[in-house]
């Protein structure tokens, strides 16, 4: 699970009780599908071939990027290839915390060399996976551009990065914790802050 | 382990790999599926360099020679960017009779993160973790600690072999759970056969050790094996996987059977042998394979031996035990 998604251990900041739905299941649907019109205008705006290739953070990232694929799809008829990249290895923290378990990492076979590469994550906070993904990104090929599409941007960047695609920006205290939960891992669709 | 923020996994609370014996199965788990992201991160790149472990350093200190085992640990190393420097007993101050401790001390003190460590003695490895455990190293601060690694000890263990096995069989057969394993030859003077067996009892497999009553150890007995001296009869009781042993003349003194050729018709993986096993069963040898004697040379030139599968699971294994052991936070 991306660290991200939770705040600092705080004291008594969030409640156990006090959980705000931020995005509920169709909500999530439509976010999801604005991003991908956002992806299509922004890189083929008169139906013209910028070979995009969406590349997911594990773990539902990975998923993320599957369904925007899939509407995507459902859009223009092209078909977009779809990966996954474990940025673990390219973590600034690992020696700060017991050691990180690996997860899958799958480059589309026709590769990243001249495509336009979006990443795509669930929560965008300090910024430091995204740091770790473009350094990954570069041991695999030269991709033409690279974007950022993020279900949520929380705030509280300590690194110049930013998203190109934002489906809800969320105010948060650093000791709150984003939840997003997807059906493909926990069974139903939804954005909390707790 | 510290269990500190339970959503990033709290690593495998792995201090040294010494041996199989006593490795948990989600540790050895870990492990395999550490080995297997480590395959999927490097394919189709042409960079194959991970910044993982830039700044550490691996020494590997073999008083046995080796091959395949010292160049997939520092091709490991390199490849996660870790310094890696090879220390041989024949070029060291070993040889001008500096003793185990004092060796190990000095790469200790010379800046080492991780000692891997070949010793004709058993328990070699051991007794160096011991040692390094009980100073304080002054380039890893108060929590710091050199980790050492088994690369085999005399006819004690050899772990990584048995993991870079168990994820052969992995690859080969989908599963290790539930696969039945023989493992035959030389068992009494193998620490493969020994690091497998607890592996793969662990990891949920049956193993059959195979051999001449000579070429057993003492104490097989407690071992979570069935032991058989009829290799006929295993092979045709269908196993998954057949592991040959090389006979380890240089080991023997003293007359454990007849003669070669005597081994090599009752113990040998002969091609009429081979050709009864089940059509998925697959054929390890850890190396150096003495073909003709434990193995035909047909049958490790064919399509179900995985012996070079072996060699490059070796490079994987070694890099998930070195992260595991290097990247996270100290393991108290």
């Amino acid at each position: 699970m991306p660290s991200r998604r939770r705040g600092e251990p705080g004291s008594d900041a969030a409640g156990a009780e006090g959980e705000r739905e931020l995005l509920s299941a169709a909500d999530l649907a439509r976010t999801v599908a604005r991003v991908a019109h956002e992806i299509i205008e922004r890189n083929a705006p008169d139906g013209a071939t910028a070979r995009v290739v969406l590349l997911g953070l594990p773990t539902r990232g990975t998923f993320l990027a599957r369904r925007l694929a899939e509407r995507i799809g459902e859009i223009t008829g092209a078909t977009v290839p779809t990966g996954t990249l474990d940025p673990t290895l390219y973590r600034d923290d690992l020696r700060l915390r017991p050691t990180r378990a690996l997860a899958e990492t799958e480059i589309p076979a026709v590769g990243i060399d001249d495509a336009v590469v979006v990443l795509v994550d669930d929560v965008l906070f300090s910024g430091r996976t995204v740091r770790a993904a473009l350094d990954a990104l570069r041991d695999h090929g030269r991709p033409r551009a690279v974007q950022l599409a993020v279900l949520v941007d929380r705030g509280h960047r300590e690194l110049p990065i930013r998203a190109d695609y934002v489906g809800k920006n969320v105010p948060t205290n650093r000791t709150e914790d984003v939840a997003v939960r997807l059906v493909e891992v926990d069974g139903e669709d939804g954005v909390s802050l707790r | 382990m510290t269990g500190t923020d339970t959503s990033t996994g709290t690593g495998i609370g792995l201090r040294h790999l010494l041996s199989t014996d006593g490795l948990r199965r989600e540790q050895a788990v870990a492990l395999l599926d550490t080995a297997a992201n480590m395959e999927q991160a490097l394919t189709g790149r042409t960079v194959r360099k991970l910044p993982t472990l830039r700044g550490r350093t691996v020494v590997t200190l073999f008083y046995e020679n080796s091959t395949r085992t010292r160049v997939s640990f520092e091709v490991a190393g390199k490849w996660m960017s870790a310094d890696t420097i090879n220390v041989s007993a024949s070029a060291s101050s070993v040889s001008k009779g500096e003793s185990l401790r004092d060796t190990a001390s000095t790469l200790a003190a010379a800046g080492t993160d991780c000692l891997v460590v070949r010793h004709p003695a058993s328990g070699a490895p051991h007794r160096i973790a011991a040692w390094l455990d009980h100073v304080a190293h002054s380039h890893l601060g108060a929590e710091g600690h050199v980790a050492v690694v088994n690369a085999g000890d005399g006819t004690h263990e050899h772990p990584t072999q048995a993991l870079l096995d168990a994820a052969t069989l992995r690859a080969r057969l989908g599963r290790v759970e539930g696969a039945h394993v023989a493992v035959v030859g030389d068992i009494l003077h193998s620490r493969v056969a020994r690091s497998n067996a607890h592996l793969l009892a662990t990891l949920g497999a049956r193993v059959t050790l195979v051999a001449p009553p000579t070429l057993l150890p003492v104490g097989v007995a407690g071992w979570p094996v069935e032991i058989s001296h009829d290799l006929d009869a295993v092979l045709t009781s269908g196993p998954d996987a057949v592991m040959m042993l090389r006979v380890q003349a240089e080991r023997m003194h003293g007359g454990f059977f007849p003669s070669a050729r005597e081994y090599a018709i009752r113990f040998g993986l002969s091609e009429a042998r081979a050709d009864r096993l089940p059509d998925h069963a697959v054929v390890l040898h850890p190396g150096p394979a003495v073909r003709g004697m434990e193995i035909a040379s047909a049958v490790a030139d064919s399509s179900r031996a995985a012996i070079s599968d072996q060699v490059t699971a070796g490079v994987h294994v070694r890099m998930a035990v070195l992260y595991h052991l290097l990247a996270g936070e100290d393991v108290a």
